[in-house]
């Protein structure tokens, strides 16, 4: 227990002292939420869905979860290289424990991520329709964190370097934001992107926050949050599987 | 023998058909400094990594610590210490952090923790930079931290894999001068290797010469020295393995690793 918890606090004392990365990585959904939202709100509001920041305030939450899930699960080729995986694997302790550690110091940096992305969200003008339905949402955005972190643990166990980080990034990261209905409604959509939204799992992620926040969603709730938990369990298994193969 | 705290018996490691490690035997006494000697390539580091836990053997019996690498790799995990080849060091937390999380991987009790990090960091002069994150530390800092790391869980047997690369000779003698007194003091086994000959031949009381897989001699220094007729242990040394550069196969980690290096 004790080795989970330095893990993670490891994760979290990096996350707070690279002020950088942090500002940094809050740009991209401040400059999406305002050129998007404004830019596209007359246009939503006269086909009649209503207030696009409304709409896409969840979706950039749910960004800026992948994006920092995705990555501090990539860490680990990082650590690897520039040593520290060594130190945690050579002592006497188990590869679960560190994967878990890890997962949950990663899942809590992208949730705190995402929070404040909630907070830049409401000073650019969104309103949740309700507030008691806060603590759902949060949980909502850690089973985001979760999914995402693990998917990358388990991708990074299987890179040896970063020369395939741009790939990732281009064939994965991208598309699972794009072809995921954070930008637009997924009802009435082609045949085709309706099947590629409900293949990409941050369909359910986003559908559930807006579920949440705004009350409105494609999906029942139950069933975004069983194909959620069900994704993370899942990743999970593979994410340790794959981490516990890793040589050095 | 319980006299043996490491001992290698048939020791084969492939990877994907390439023999790395071809059939080696050994053993090293309690309290010894052994070395190991070779050429780039010709096998010390794999061997290390499988004398620590990180890599599986494909055949053999290895025992650290009386304890079998394989079928009882925390205990053997306890028992040693490791300083690697490249740094293992978080250089975004502190000195005392990084000892910290030492502390708790290997289950140590809090307070005994936080005296044996004090004493270790002012043995090896860094407890008044104890505070101050690694990304701040000289190589000789970050050397002198991880073997003051490697020491926190009273091992028995020290690992260190070229622990003096790329340090001037300055923080080199100081890091031996460590290594002896501890070794005199604690009677702590050390089991290292270096590209550095004179370095091995001064403080190792046994080497070993190992190339392509296999060990083709050990003994003390001057026993070597004695039967090669040799002036000095690196003439030695060259003699046994040849004069030839030896090209060494590069994964993309290296080549990270080789652009780290060159943005520094």
């Amino acid at each position: 227990m004790e080795v989970i918890y330095i893990l993670w606090l490891r994760q979290l004392k990096k996350y707070f002292r690279s002020r950088s990365r942090m500002i940094g990585s809050l740009a991209q959904p401040l400059l999406f939420l305002i050129s998007l939202g404004f830019g596209f709100g007359p246009v939503f509001q006269r086909a009649g869905n209503g207030n696009y920041l409304e709409f896409l305030a969840p979706g950039i939450i749910s960004m800026s979860v992948l994006f920092t899930a995705l990555f501090s699960g990539i860490e680990i080729i990082w650590d690897r290289q520039f040593g520290f995986l060594k130190e945690t694997l050579v002592a006497p302790i188990s590869r679960l424990e560190i994967m878990i550690g890890r997962t949950l110091g990663g899942a809590t940096v992208a949730t705190i991520q995402g929070i404040i992305v909630f907070f830049i969200s409401l000073l650019v003008g969104f309103r949740p329709v309700n507030w008691y339905s806060l603590p759902i949402a949060l949980f909502f955005i850690f089973l985001i964190a979760l999914l995402f972190t693990a998917l990358g643990t388990a991708i990074a166990s299987m890179l040896e370097d970063m020369q395939g980080f741009q790939l990732i990034m281009n064939f994965l990261v991208m598309p699972l934001f794009f072809l995921s209905g954070a930008l637009f409604p997924i009802n009435n959509l082609p045949k085709l992107l309706l099947i590629i939204t409900k293949i990409d799992p941050l369909s359910y992620g986003v559908d559930a926050l807006r579920a949440t926040l705004i009350n409105q969603s494609y999906y029942p709730v139950s069933l975004d949050f069983s194909i959620l938990l069900i994704l993370v369990v899942f990743l999970f298994i593979i994410g340790s599987y794959l981490f516990s193969k890793i040589e050095i | 023998m319980d006299n043996n705290i490491i001992e290698v018996k048939n020791l084969v490691k492939k990877f994907n058909g390439f023999i790395a490690v071809d059939n080696i035997s050994f053993f090293v006494k309690k309290a010894e400094i052994c070395a190991f000697l070779g050429p780039n390539g010709a096998g010390k580091t794999t061997t290390i990594k499988i004398l620590t836990t990180l890599l599986k053997p494909t055949t053999g019996v290895i025992k650290v610590n009386g304890y079998n690498v394989i079928s009882q790799s925390d205990n053997v995990r306890k028992s040693f210490g490791i300083v690697f080849q490249d740094q293992s060091l978080d250089d975004e937390l502190t000195a005392f952090e990084n000892m910290e999380f030492h502390g708790v991987l290997y289950h140590l009790p809090k307070k005994e923790a936080r005296e044996k990090i004090e004493m270790l960091l002012k043995y090896v002069d860094l407890w008044e930079r104890r505070n101050d994150l690694v990304k701040h530390f000289s190589g000789g800092m970050k050397r002198r931290l991880e073997i003051a790391r490697g020491l926190l869980h009273n091992p028995k047997v020290l690992f260190l894999d070229e622990p003096t690369l790329g340090l001037d000779p300055q923080t080199r003698n100081l890091i031996w001068d460590y290594l002896k007194k501890l070794n005199l003091k604690e009677k702590i086994t050390i089991f290292f290797t270096t590209h550095y000959i004179e370095e091995a031949e001064k403080i190792a009381g046994r080497v070993f010469i190992i190339d392509h897989g296999k060990i083709i001699s050990q003994g003390r220094p001057e026993e070597l020295k004695k039967t090669t007729k040799s002036a000095s242990l690196e003439e030695t040394f060259l003699k046994l393995t040849g004069r030839s550069i030896r090209e060494e196969k590069v994964n993309g980690i290296d080549r990270m690793r080789l652009r780290r290096k060159f943005r520094h």
